[in-house]
């Protein structure tokens, strides 16, 4: 019996991008239906009204939301492949610790780059540096954050690659300067195909932020 | 007499038992957060050493064990800690199988997962009722009511607890709407959970408080509610609302 997979997702969205690659990772065969966020489909809506967001994943009819969420359900279901989480409770809890740690922080920090201006946008690269050194100091001198392994935090973490030009055109900053071990691991992480067939390319991200800041109003 | 020195071989003896396990919980005797892990512990029947925070004077052990976020609750198992409460609870899922907390279905699982998150990121934003006033509180009173409805409305089902006939995860995720919320609204002077409006909710506060374990683990109410109108105070800089 053949697995019914649809994920609803947005291109530009690391969130998406995160179940994408986890996905691709397991070679899971899906539909991919890109929404309008400005004109949500009714699947959508009905699949999680709770948040109506994206991305949902829905396997065999039945949905499941929030991106790591949606992850950690891939690797449950098709646990004969490239598992993403350790199989260590304690390691789990680590890798936990961290994806959570990027969801709290890196976003947000982001965001601000780009949607700010002046005072706003030089204390926003500051947050932003600061929580990417954090993250480079857990990564060591590990290929991955998984150690041996591309796993969970990697996700978590890899699909803001795509954005990062971007935020260096907006911040007038440059990522590598502060965290040279960071893009070292992104560059290593875009040599398997399940990232480097995933990200879309830096300059569609920076297009869409550009398009986005001017109905913003952000100038 | 004989209480007495029953009750103090018990602690004795729970200290015993938690050396061997080697499991010690710090945490903060007002914080549903921590009571969510103590729960869990319990629950699970799993001995454990509890140590008190000062949160305005935190110890170096608190430090050293969580950097990042500086918070409680932080369990220490045999010298390694794990942060952060629901996943904490995650840990002691999968380290002591026994009365499980989660679902064994992947999707369920992932369901459970969903509501414990919503309760986690949307907790914070009912808070706020106890420590605004003015416009601010109308806005954190729309707030909450709105979070409220979307769990009385999506969440619960009819359902004795929110996984089913036993208390899991979830229902220890959202356990701050059990007794922390009746103390902040009564500091805020706000009432949100009207039982007309809300009752499956109120039904499930019922069924939650009835648990054996969760009884007998509350803070008490007086305490939580002068403790809060400290903290209100000095959020607020005046004496009354």
């Amino acid at each position: 019996m053949a697995d019914e997979v649809i994920l609803l997702d947005f291109w530009p969205s690391m969130f998406g991008m995160r179940v994408r690659v986890a996905l691709a990772e397991k070679g899971i065969k899906y539909e991919y239906r890109e929404e309008d966020l400005r004109n949500k489909s009714q699947l959508l809506l009905k699949m999680n009204p709770v948040h109506k967001k994206i991305p949902v994943l829905i396997h065999n009819g039945k949905p499941i939301c929030e991106s790591l969420i949606i992850v950690q359900y891939i690797d449950e279901v098709w646990n004969d492949r490239a598992p993403i989480l350790p199989s260590d409770p304690y390691q789990r809890a680590q890798a936990r610790f961290w994806a959570d740690f990027v969801d709290k922080k890196v976003h947000d920090a982001g965001r601000k780059i780009w949607t700010t201006k002046g005072e706003e946008k030089e204390a926003a690269k500051k947050e932003f540096i600061d929580v990417l050194k954090v993250l480079e100091e857990q990564l060591g001198d590990k290929p991955y954050f998984g150690g041996d392994h591309f796993g969970f935090v990697d996700i978590s973490l890899i699909t803001y690659y795509s954005w990062f030009s971007a935020y260096e055109i907006f911040g007038e900053f440059s990522i590598e300067a502060h965290c040279p071990k960071l893009i070292a691991w992104a560059k290593r992480c875009l040599q398997k195909k399940s990232v480097s067939e995933t990200l879309p390319d830096g300059k569609k991200i920076h297009g869409f932020i550009n398009d986005m800041r001017k109905k913003l109003g952000v100038e | 007499m004989i209480l007495k020195h029953f009750h103090k071989l018990n602690h004795i003896s729970q200290i015993l038992l938690s050396e061997m396990s080697g499991l010690k919980l710090h945490g903060a005797w007002v914080s549903p957060f921590v009571f969510r892990v103590k729960w869990a512990l319990k629950l699970k029947g799993i001995p454990f050493e509890y140590i008190e925070e000062d949160l305005y004077n935190k110890s170096k052990m608190l430090l050293h064990y969580n950097p990042i976020h500086k918070k409680v609750p932080v369990l220490v198992h045999g010298g390694k800690p794990i942060c952060e409460s629901m996943l904490i609870i995650e840990y002691i899922e999968e380290t002591w199988p026994q009365n499980p907390l989660l679902p064994n279905d992947p999707y369920e699982k992932a369901l459970a997962r969903f509501w414990v998150k919503f309760a986690d990121d949307k907790g914070p934003a009912v808070f706020k009722v106890y420590k605004s006033r003015g416009e601010e509180l109308e806005k954190a009173k729309e707030e909450s009511l709105e979070i409220l409805r979307t769990v009385e409305k999506h969440g619960l089902g009819d359902k004795k607890f929110f996984g089913g006939e036993e208390i899991g995860i979830v229902d220890i995720a959202f356990g701050w709407m059990v007794h922390w919320l009746g103390a902040m609204e009564e500091v805020g002077g706000v009432k949100l959970l009207e039982s007309d409006e809300f009752p499956r909710l109120h039904a499930w506060i019922n069924n939650f408080k009835e648990v054996h374990v969760i009884k007998e683990n509350l803070p008490d109410h007086h305490d939580l509610v002068a403790h809060l109108k400290v903290l209100r105070e000095r959020l607020l800089g005046q004496s009354s609302s």
